[in-house]
């Protein structure tokens, strides 16, 4: 009856994909990025994330989103996507001198 | 004073918590991956919370300054109540698996009768008991689906889990002698009563994951309420007592 545990996990973890886990830690607040776990199907996936980021009532909603089904933008594309901002220092609201007038802020 | 009949009624609940837990908790570690093995420890864990509460209950009404301790670590095999199927072994993953979606389908249905107890510990106890059982229902019953439904070993192991568990599930639906006083006094529930919504969940989890249902007229065994016990459990109590028996009264 004893399993075999090294093959074993062997065997699954190549047949498992990794899925994204994002919390929302309270209504109406935005999901942010957990952590990851493995699993074979959405059900899984739902459950592992609640076991391993959700034990303790740290949220209210999960989302699961496996991991391959994510846009990612590579290393190779840092410098055209973000780079253009650096000569820019009006795009910062501290750019700005705020008008002595202006209450609240 | 509470009746004996009472004790013996919670006790018989703390047991078969207890000895879930105890048999669950032995796969820390040894689970097929990380993330089941955290899920099957929160399980033990939510098991272990429920021995503890059951237990409690039971030592206050049995007085005399007994000690949940006391019930869990200082009785022997023959005055161990659970039903026999919470101290099968765990086996391959599709037993353990199997044992677990057999009890967590009784308990669920259980725990929705007993919230309606006169006892207001035993409603209280089962109002926490329900959440946690249908989380433990859920993960059980698509466990069987994924393994029946999944390779042709998957589907041949849990197949054989189910016709090797078959004969401990009909014990779950007995009822003896103090049960029938209890039910009738509003403090338990009529556990023949719950066969048919047993059935319901069985079957279709079973037609999900294209495995047989064994035949209702084969061998059936019982027999742990009355503390006759299958060979397995003086194992395990061995292991889980072993602190106790061997430095009586150790505290940390």
């Amino acid at each position: 009856m004893q399993i075999n545990i090294k093959t074993k996990s062997k065997m699954d973890k190549n047949k498992l994909t990794i899925w994204e886990v994002f919390v929302q830690p309270k209504t109406g607040a935005t999901f942010q990025h957990a952590g990851n776990v493995h699993a074979s199907d959405k059900e899984m996936a739902l459950q592992n994330a609640r076991d391993l980021y959700t034990r303790r009532q740290e949220g209210t909603c999960i989302w699961v989103v496996k991991s391959e089904d994510i846009v990612s933008s590579s290393a190779e594309d840092q410098d055209a996507f973000f780079d253009p901002a650096d000569d820019k220092v009006y795009r910062y609201p501290t750019f700005f001198k705020v008008s002595k007038k202006a209450k609240g802020l | 004073m509470a009746s004996d009949n009472q004790f013996q009624y919670v006790l018989s609940l703390g047991d078969d918590a207890l000895i879930t837990a105890q048999r669950l908790s032995q796969l820390a570690y040894r689970a097929p991956f990380l993330e089941e093995d955290i899920a099957l420890s929160n399980i033990s864990l939510d098991m272990f919370g429920r021995a503890n509460l059951f237990l409690e209950y039971a030592a206050a009404l049995k007085g005399d300054n007994f000690s949940a301790d006391d019930l869990a670590f200082k009785r022997n095999e023959r005055e161990f109540s659970n039903h026999l199927i919470c101290e099968q072994p765990n086996g391959n993953f599709a037993d353990t698996m199997v044992r677990q979606f057999f009890m967590d389908a009784f308990n669920k249905l259980f725990f929705e009768k007993l919230i309606d107890s006169n006892d207001s510990q035993l409603s209280a106890i089962s109002q926490k008991s329900i959440k946690e059982t249908n989380y433990h229902l859920r993960h059980s019953s698509k466990w069987i689906i994924r393994l029946g439904d999944g390779t042709p070993e998957s589907h041949a192991k849990v197949q054989s889990a189910i016709n090797n568990l078959w004969m401990f599930t009909e014990e779950l639906f007995e009822m003896n002698e103090s049960d029938i006083i209890m039910e009738q006094q509003k403090i338990g529930v009529d556990c023949r009563a719950l066969k048919i919504e047993w059935d319901k969940i069985v079957n279709d989890i079973f037609s999900q994951a294209t495995v047989n249902r064994p035949k209702d007229d084969g061998h059936m065994v019982t027999g742990g309420r009355q503390g006759i016990h299958t060979e397995h459990l003086g194992h395990l109590l061995s292991d889980m007592q072993y602190l106790q028996r061997a430095y009586p009264d150790a505290t940390w």
